[in-house]
């Protein structure tokens, strides 16, 4: 009787949608209110680094979302027959063999963007959120959910780090996306008109200070507090 | 000489955290006391100064273009530098777990101290950095030597300084808002700006 029952009740219960409520929630969940870096402290890391202009930052973003979705999926899939003893070489495995993946691709294809990221690439392997995600979630859940949640950190991340790419490269070299934002806006008021860039923003400390304010700005308005 | 140099401008200039935003997950997360922070410096410091001249062996024999030549003359076209996070990121973790059982066995105050961040060690971005840097800078043993020993030491130094401030830092009134990550952001970059007086400096 029990097994007859009991796949009547497999059968019945019906197929969760493709973007069901749930779902949904794994991805919007860390834009906003559980973002990774301005909520949870992870990935700081390597990116700040790369954000003085939008451009690597762009690249950057797109690096980070493929190896932590990837890494997502595969760990995932694997996660039955992963030793739990074993399982941070693992993953530490497989997120730098998706790097190199992401990092032979870049040589080919854009050797310009490779030269200018350089070390910064190969440390998406210790980027706190790829590590995070999988040991927080892929290793206990399917694969296409994985993915979804590896893809809503990814996001937070990137929204993040353009974010301060954007501050930066604007008051610091004056352009977005390499476009001369402060000539244009400069030669609008004349010959003698100037707007200056601010040479600090360049600086290492431009970053922390934009991170440090986007925080502020960010937990005030989800109310979040840390004790 | 030049190796002094190397390890002045590795520990102030070319800061591991205010140059290059490297170690900062567990700069901000172990920063709040400064025992903890001295503790992980220390082990910072050790596991920097072995790993980065073990990896320089592994690069010079193993990885670079022609690096198999001393093993025979048919492989002196191999090129493996596409190995090399897989490879590094093996030997940190390997060489962090040897370090973790060297210290239990044989300073187990010391092991006890240490605790959770020896192993976390392994997946510190400045671990991974340092050893990335000198291949990428083409130093020779000596330097990647020296050069592991002062950027661990700029580690140590920025985080048992942020350590100390934060101490102080609880009995300010700092915004709802601004409170933990926020305010230490700020203050990292505050940091940085003292830090960016070194530069300024030639060796």
């Amino acid at each position: 009787m029990s097994a007859e029952t009991l796949e009547k009740a497999i059968a019945k219960k019906p197929a969760e949608a493709l973007f069901s409520k749930r779902r949904r929630k794994l991805v919007t969940d860390p834009l906003i209110d559980d973002n990774p870096i301005t909520i949870q402290v992870l990935g700081i890391c390597s990116a700040l680094a790369v954000t003085t202009q939008m451009k690597p930052t762009l690249v950057m973003a797109i690096s980070v979302i493929f190896v932590v979705a990837m890494s997502n999926f595969v760990i995932s899939v694997m996660r039955n027959t992963i030793p739990s003893r074993v399982r941070i070489i693992v993953q530490l495995a497989v997120v730098a063999t998706l790097v190199t993946l992401v990092s032979e691709v870049l040589k080919a294809f854009a050797y310009d963007m490779y030269k200018e990221l350089s070390v910064f690439i190969g440390l998406i392997i210790t980027n706190c959120i790829v590590m995070g995600r999988l040991e927080a979630f892929a290793l206990g859940n399917k694969p296409y959910d994985s993915v979804l949640d590896g893809l809503g950190s990814a996001l937070g991340y990137s929204w993040i780090i353009l974010t301060v790419a954007f501050f930066r490269e604007l008051w610091g070299s004056g352009s977005v996306f390499g476009l001369p934002i402060f000539e244009y806006v400069s030669s609008l008021f004349g010959p003698d008109f100037k707007l200056a860039t601010n040479g600090l923003m360049v600086s290492p400390v431009g970053a922390f200070i934009i991170l440090g304010l986007i925080i502020w700005v960010q937990r005030t308005k989800t109310g979040y507090v840390e004790h | 000489m030049e190796l002094f140099s190397l390890g002045i401008r590795s520990i102030f200039i070319d800061n591991m955290i205010f140059a290059y935003f490297l170690g900062m997950c567990s700069f901000l997360a172990v920063s709040k006391k400064v025992s903890t922070a001295l503790g992980l410096g220390a082990a910072v410091i050790f596991v920097l100064s072995v790993t980065t001249p073990v990896n320089w062996l592994l690069n010079e024999f193993v990885l670079k273009e022609g690096a198999l030549t001393w093993a025979s003359a048919d492989l002196a076209t191999i090129d493996l530098t596409f190995l090399r996070f897989i490879m590094f990121i093996a030997i940190i973790a390997a060489m962090v777990q040897l370090v973790e059982m060297v210290v239990e066995k044989f300073a187990p105050a010391l092991y006890g101290q240490l605790g959770i961040f020896l192993p976390l060690i392994a997946v510190n971005c400045a671990i991974l950095g340092g050893s990335l840097f000198m291949a990428q800078r083409d130093y020779t043993f000596a330097e990647s030597a020296v050069y592991g020993f002062g950027s661990g030491t700029g580690f140590f130094l920025a985080i048992v300084a942020l350590a100390a401030i934060r101490e102080k830092l609880k009995y300010s009134h700092v915004p709802n808002g601004l409170k933990g990550l926020g305010i230490t952001m700020l203050l990292t970059g505050l940091m940085g700006l003292a830090f960016m007086s070194f530069m300024g400096i030639d060796l």
